[in-house]
């Protein structure tokens, strides 16, 4: 026996080194945090009241909807599997919320049956994915055509939301303090708002970050994607656990089709086409390994507001069109994917 | 943690008596079969408190199967499972470690992306109000840690230790679970020397406090350091129990092989061959030095042609790690072949097959056959390949072929045209054979090629091996029946724990020879 491994018994290392790689696991948020400062510093040159208050909570107020799906998101990503409906269960919540509504049915009864429609169609994609070993990426897409196709059975264009609920969460600012503006015209006094969507998403953070980090079920999540066979001989709840995710999953598209019908007041069966690929963008962005097993859920929130930021650039700058965000959020991706890769590779 | 399992003080010192006691496991009558395999036949199984109890055999003796039917993984066809008294039927690896038995498994099964206080603790998180107290969770893991000696910081991840450490987390979780039953699969398998020590004296601290172990290894050294008694199985069958002390070495090993020929020796008479030096005319091939890092120690080999080297050991002893390498399936890290004086890369199979080497793998149905193929296409597979896929053999060509070898090989049943799964081992072993023989190696490595077989379709195997290396084929030969490599080979090189310790002229060398070369302690001269 000539090969020796690092002394495995005994003080490995003095403790001073000990506690900064207690740090480690958190670099790849902490370049989430980083670029996201770079990003906000160069609009804020680059662009006048880019880092106004308001500006800075629109960067909430206008992506209320992602976030959430971006949470249910993260729990699916963190076992290792992936969900691609999310973008078409959230309009299919959105056109039962207005078709229901338009049919006279209370705001208090059809905000719960959405949440239950789409739960219970995550819980059916779990247990497709548990049961019969399906692969979550067919599952999910499986899933995805059918919540879009139902969407468009009930009604094929958009229905208009005259509730006086949703108009009041569509219109109802809440003000947090007064600034005033130098414009042209003079001095103007106004008022910086967020929406109670807002606050939803993040009551919504808080839940997910306590279930993940302080509930037995959060730790399986994470102990599923280090290893999922691993997990089962530890004696987990695997096959529970995995079937919540989607249903996690649901529920959270369902809210977030909820949050959107509050933004534009109106149920729409072709909304959000392509928003799970921003969802996992963000999440990726956000520090979450693919793979499944290490990332937050914060990280996933941060990087749905590096997301905000780039749709912010357009916004200010009329040059830019959909096409340069694309290409923007393209390369955030590819660059987060390379730093995963590095730092799993200088891990080992 | 270990001191509130029912406790035998008064076994003396551990190694000797066990106390006069009822067994915490009995197991009885056990069978499990899986599609097309008997894994387990009416085995009996039983394991007192305080003891190191090993499991030996085979590979395919069924001793995982046995270990899983235990845990709750497999569920058992017949039999019955009795834990401290009560009959037990788990439906999953969580309820049996509700009811005390811990198992660490040979590849290290704990998620290595959380803390080592995570693994420790996962699924039975201590909790306030609902909410998982990481504060007390550290703090426990700490203590668990440090009653084994292991003083690693229980907030580092898994990830960062060494598979070694690793291994000793996964202890402490069987541990701390009040473990009554500790199940040890394989867990020496990647530790070096000083860190089995370390291991040994952990098992010795568990076992004294009263748990039960059931410890698996392929080593016969560890085997007889740590153990109190041992069960042997074979074919998925009870050998026998013994305490270690009354099992000397070579009966062990004679016991986990197994005598079934008498029956064949008859059918022999023709084929024993004497030990003629074969080495003039220069080597086949020749390698040097040659090894892989955590697959086989470097060894040298000489090959000569019509010259049949036998290698002989126990599973995990290196044999097909070392035919592997022969063969380009794994690439060497050091070291470097020749081949007729030349030297050559064995970088892949590809280039093995362009210097006439062919290799026979030991798992016929995963790395040689097609069953969904007819015999006629697994037989000229490895000659349409070597010409190319575009210049397919012609139909006539494949019917000839075809035809010889299954008339050469004695192929039943004779169509060519019968699907390879349709056929019995022995058949689907001389298929595969018929397929290398197709392209005229000049070096053919046979891996295990009569396992599983009848003993008719071994003797006509072994028949073919004797002639063919009488016409001038180099043949390396690797089998688990020793009696066979003997029968079979002009030089036998013996294999120990992923080292080629020996290397013998077969010149009135006999069965026993060998066994006690493998036998000898590590460090004795073979």
């Amino acid at each position: 026996m000539t090969t020796t491994l690092q002394p495995a018994i005994g003080p490995e290392a003095p403790s001073k080194k000990r506690s900064l790689k207690r740090f480690e696991r958190y670099s790849p948020i902490a370049a989430t945090v980083v670029l996201l400062i770079v990003m906000l510093a160069f609009g804020g040159i680059r662009y006048d009241n880019f880092l106004s208050g308001q500006a800075l909570l629109d960067l909430f107020n206008k992506n209320s909807y992602l976030f959430v799906l971006a949470i249910g998101m993260t729990f699916v990503i963190l076992t290792g599997g992936i969900d691609l409906s999310v973008g078409a269960v959230m309009a299919m919540g959105t056109v039962i919320a207005a078709q229901l509504l338009s049919k006279g049915w209370s705001p208090a009864l059809v905000i719960p049956v959405v949440l239950v429609i789409s739960t219970v169609l995550g819980l059916l994609v779990g247990l497709m994915i548990d049961k019969f070993k399906i692969q979550p990426f067919i599952a999910t897409l499986a899933a995805m055509f059918l919540a879009r196709g139902l969407s468009l059975m009930i009604t094929d264009r958009q229905i208009a939301i005259t509730d006086t609920f949703f108009q009041k969460m569509n219109l109802t600012h809440i003000n947090l303090w007064e600034t005033t503006t130098n414009t042209r015209r003079g001095v103007r006094v106004s008022d910086v708002y967020t929406t109670w969507s807002v606050v939803i998403a993040l009551l919504i953070l808080v839940i997910a970050f306590v279930v993940l980090h302080y509930t037995r079920f959060g730790r399986t999540v994470y102990a599923i994607g280090g290893g999922e066979s691993s997990a089962n001989l530890m004696g987990l709840a695997v096959a529970r656990t995995k079937i919540s995710v989607y249903a996690i999953s649901g529920l959270c598209s369902g809210l977030a089709g909820i949050l959107y019908s509050f933004y534009t007041a109106s149920g729409d069966p072709i909304v959000g086409v392509g928003y799970e690929l921003n969802a996992i963008a963000a999440v990726v962005i956000g520090g979450t390994l693919l793979a499944g097993g290490a990332g937050y859920v914060l990280g996933s929130v941060l990087g749905v507001i590096t997301l905000s930021v780039i749709y912010a650039y357009k916004d200010f700058d009329g040059g830019l069109n959909t096409g340069w965000t694309r290409v923007m959020i393209g390369a955030l991706v590819l660059l987060f994917i390379v730093l995963q890769r590095v730092l799993v590779a200088r891990r080992k | 943690m270990l001191s509130n399992t029912q406790s035998y003080a008064d076994s003396p010192d551990g190694t000797g008596d066990r106390p006069v006691a009822t067994p915490i496991v009995e197991m009885s009558g056990i069978s499990i079969s899986f599609p097309g395999v008997k894994a387990l036949q009416n085995v009996a199984f039983r394991l007192f408190p305080g003891e190191v109890h090993s499991l030996m055999g085979e590979n395919g003796a069924g001793k995982s199967t046995l270990i899983k039917a235990l845990t709750g993984v497999y569920t058992i066809d017949s039999g019955s499972i009795r834990v401290a008294g009560n009959d037990v039927l788990f439906s999953g690896p969580g309820e049996a470690q509700n009811a005390g038995i811990a198992t660490v498994y040979q590849e290290v099964n704990l998620v290595t992306n959380l803390t080592v206080a995570e693994n420790i603790m996962l699924g039975r998180e201590p909790r306030r109000f609902g909410m998982i107290d990481w504060r007390a969770m550290r703090k426990h893991s700490r203590k668990v840690l440090a009653d084994l000696n292991l003083d690693i910081d229980p907030g580092s991840l898994l990830e960062s230790h060494s598979i070694a450490v690793q291994q000793l987390v996964a202890i402490a979780r069987a541990v701390d679970i009040n473990a009554q039953v500790l199940v040890l699969d394989e867990p020496t398998s990647s530790l070096d020397a000083r860190e089995v020590g370390e291991l040994f004296t952990i098992i010795r601290k568990i076992r004294d406090s009263g748990v039960a172990i059931l410890f698996v290894s392929h080593f016969l050294d560890q085997v007889y350091e740590i153990s109190d008694r041992l069960t042997v199985l074979r074919n998925g069958e009870l050998v026998s129990e013994h305490l270690v002390h009354d099992l000397p070495r070579i009966d062990l090993i004679s016991k986990m092989i197994g005598k079934d020929l008498a029956a064949l020796d008859e059918l022999e008479e023709g084929t024993k061959r004497e030990a003629t030096e074969r080495v003039s005319g220069g080597a086949f091939l020749h390698a040097e030095g040659v090894g892989k890092t955590g697959s086989i120690k470097p060894y040298d080999l000489e090959i000569h042609p019509g010259e049949v080297v036998g290698l002989a050991g126990l599973l995990g002893s290196g044999r097909t790690e070392l035919a592997r390498l022969l063969y380009g399936a794994d690439k060497n890290d050091s070291g470097a072949i020749t081949i007729k004086g030349e030297p050559v890369k064995l970088r892949s199979p590809r280039i093995a097959l362009d210097n006439k080497i062919a290799f026979a793998s030991e798992d016929r149905k995963a790395e040689g056959l097609i069953g969904d193929l007819t015999v006629r296409a697994n037989i000229v597979l490895a000659m349409q390949s070597e010409r190319g896929w575009l210049r397919q053999i012609p139909r006539k060509q494949q019917d000839e072929l075809a035809e010889k070898y299954i008339k050469a090989l004695d192929i039943r049943p004779t169509n060519p045209e019968a699907l390879v799964r349709n056929l019995s081992g022995g058949n689907q072993q001389k298929v595969l054979l018929a397929r290398w023989l197709i392209t005229e190696p000049k070096l053919l490595i046979l891996d295990e090629p009569t396992r599983g077989i009848d003993i008719g379709a071994k003797a006509q195997i072994q028949k073919l091996v004797a002639s063919l290396s009488d016409e001038g084929m180099a043949v390396v030969y690797i089998s688990a029946e020793l009696e066979e490599v003997l029968r079979l080979s002009h030089r036998i090189g013996i294999m120990r724990d992923r080292v080629k310790i020996a290397e013998i002229v077969n010149q009135g060398v006999t069965v026993n020879d060998i066994m006690e070369t493998i036998a000898a302690e590590a460090g004795q001269p073979a």
